[in-house]
């Protein structure tokens, strides 16, 4: 294995930092393992030199970055995974990965997606599916899924996605890296393509909890542009744990039952006994309405999403499709545009707002947000953080969901209920089951990111999972 | 269950012109995804205040001064049929 691509990307910034490795030569290796990329982990790849305008004398050290398609990058296209945004070059770029660019990190490539995000594989793509770097008839998870399977496969060093109900944890879960979602308003969503505003949130994909500690740092910030972005309280810190001593761990009986793969769940239960061994109790407890997450998230996600993308019309940017009049032409152009979960999306968030139906869908789904945001809020009077497996199972075979949607929106039971409440949550790679990569996720009250951070290092070290295999 | 008027009916308020399959289709899935959803009237929710932002924040404001908006010719260059400084689109019709 070359040198470079053994390195993680902190190592490979303190290089840059040394002299000890020369920018270009960085910026070469990753651009062309990004262009010979046989995952279909790409949108877009940056055919040109190392880009000058970047200073590497920050703290991401000139290590280039891989960024999901729905983040807006001026002159880049972002299409979000769309035919309806098909060759779309934004006059602008996200103020996430502007700062990335001022930090140090320059874009390499963007990275494939389920269709605004939506879908848990990949697969919703217009482009295209992405394939598991661990295994290529499986799915890498999703939405996210081009940034995890890069990094997996080390075509990108780093990258970052967007999480709005497990879009980052579950796809770094099942492709064997570091997945963070942070506390929802950490990093701002000005410039991120919307699928549910008050779900969305940025987050980096890395192979290990010091990578993801440097990212976040870069992004955290509020924004004048995002007036729900508030930053984080403190610093980030790179997390130096090796002990868990005097941490309390909740294991909720509804995320830790029924319907969690035993080859999951086995490697679930050996990482609590590191923990107990690190110094932490490990305690059962409950969240009551946790396993109502899915359908108040599946009732609020499309409503947002039914709203946001009222404003594909084929008017101001992306496609449009001819129509004999005004009407014909949206219709058509959202038609043609849109794939089919998207348009299952919008039809559902259509429904649930319908005149009649409100009260009934989407209201109720809101006191249940509130009824699950609580069920934390008493968690964390007991316990410093929840433990659970990220997802259900590990990858599955490409098509074996696609058929069937509410089995495909099963995979992010796991990951709902932290969306819901608002909190941060990481997922860190924990081992292998039948082959196959599982991860073991921390949920926090909101802003404990430097203290999530510390205990997943911890475990990190404990656990020493060694990912080389899927990139050397 | 959604029928086939429900589906036909949401999709003209969601600007969704569907084809005869997909009408089909979507009847049936999205019948089975509205069921697991129907789950949730299982609960009590007397009482409970709804949930539409989860950080508690103030409004934001920021001072309000004028500056600069994106130049009108780089968002035009991103759109289907710009003419004259402006978007273009098919006449809203006879209808």
């Amino acid at each position: 294995m070359s040198d470079i691509l053994a390195l993680t990307a902190a190592q490979a910034a303190e290089r840059v930092h040394a002299g000890d490795l020369e920018r270009g030569e960085l910026w070469r290796f990753y651009r062309d393992r990004a262009r010979a990329d046989d995952l279909n982990a790409f949108t877009w790849v940056c055919d040109g030199d190392d880009p000058e305008a970047i200073d590497v004398s920050g703290p991401l050290g000139g290590v280039p970055i891989g960024i999901k398609d729905l983040f807006a990058t001026e002159g880049v296209p972002s299409q979000a995974g769309s035919k309806i945004l098909e060759g779309y070059k934004p006059p602008y770029t996200a103020t996430a990965v502007r700062r990335l660019m001022e930090a140090g990190a320059p874009v390499v490539a963007k990275t494939n997606q389920d269709e605004f995000a939506m879908g848990s594989s990949t697969e919703n793509s217009a482009y295209g599916p992405t394939l598991n770097p661990w295994d290529r008839a499986r799915v890498p998870g999703g939405s996210s899924g081009g940034s995890a399977a890069a990094v997996a496969a080390g075509t990108v060093p780093w990258s970052i996605g967007t999480d709005t109900g497990g879009s980052i944890r579950q796809p770094a879960a099942l492709c064997g890296i570091v997945g963070l979602k942070p506390t929802y308003g950490a990093i701002s969503r000005y410039g991120m393509i919307a699928f549910a505003s008050s779900l969305d949130q940025a987050g980096p994909f890395t192979r290990d909890t010091t990578d993801a500690a440097l990212l976040l740092g870069a992004m955290a910030a509020p924004d004048p542009c995002d007036s729900t972005s508030l930053g984080l309280p403190e610093p980030v810190r790179l997390p130096t744990a090796t002990d868990l001593k005097g941490i309390r761990l909740g294991v909720p009986e509804e995320l830790t039952g029924e319907g969690i793969e035993p080859g999951v769940l086995a490697a679930f239960n050996e990482t609590l006994d590191r923990a107990r061994e690190l110094g932490a109790t490990v305690e059962t407890m409950q969240l009551p309405h946790a396993p109502h997450g899915l359908s108040a998230y599946y009732l609020i996600a499309p409503a947002e999403c039914s709203s946001n993308l009222a404003r594909y019309d084929g008017v101001r940017y992306g496609m449009r499709a001819d129509g004999k009049d005004l009407l014909s032409m949206y219709t058509q152009t959202r038609e043609q545009g849109f794939g089919n979960e998207v348009k299952r999306r919008v039809l559902i968030g259509t429904y649930a707002l319908s005149s009649g139906y409100y009260d009934a869908y989407y209201g109720r789904a809101q006191k249940v947000r509130t009824l699950i945001a609580n069920d934390f809020k008493r968690a964390w009077e007991r316990f410093d953080f929840v433990v659970s497996p990220t997802a259900p199972g590990v990858a599955f075979e490409l098509g074996a969901k696609t058929a069937d949607p509410l089995a495909m929106y099963l995979n992010d039971f796991c990951t709902v209920p932290m969306s819901l409440a608002g909190i941060p949550a990481i997922s860190i790679p924990n081992g292998l089951s039948d082959g196959l990569p599982v991860g073991f996720q921390i949920a926090g009250p909101a802003f404990s990111e430097n203290r999530i951070l510390d205990a997943a290092h911890a475990l990190e070290q404990s656990i020493g999972f060694d990912g080389s295999s899927a990139y050397a | 269950m959604l029928s086939r008027d429900q589906v036909l009916h949401v999709a003209r308020l969601a600007r969704l012109e569907l084809t005869d399959d997909e009408v089909e289709r979507y009847s049936g899935e999205l019948s089975k995804v509205l069921d697991y959803i129907e789950k949730i009237e299982e609960l009590d929710l007397t009482d409970v205040e709804p949930t539409s932002h989860v950080v508690d924040v103030e409004n934001a404001l920021r001072a309000d001064e004028p500056r600069p908006s994106w130049p009108r010719d780089a968002v035009l260059e991103a759109a289907p049929d710009p003419s004259d400084g402006g978007f273009r689109v098919p006449s809203p019709g006879a209808g």
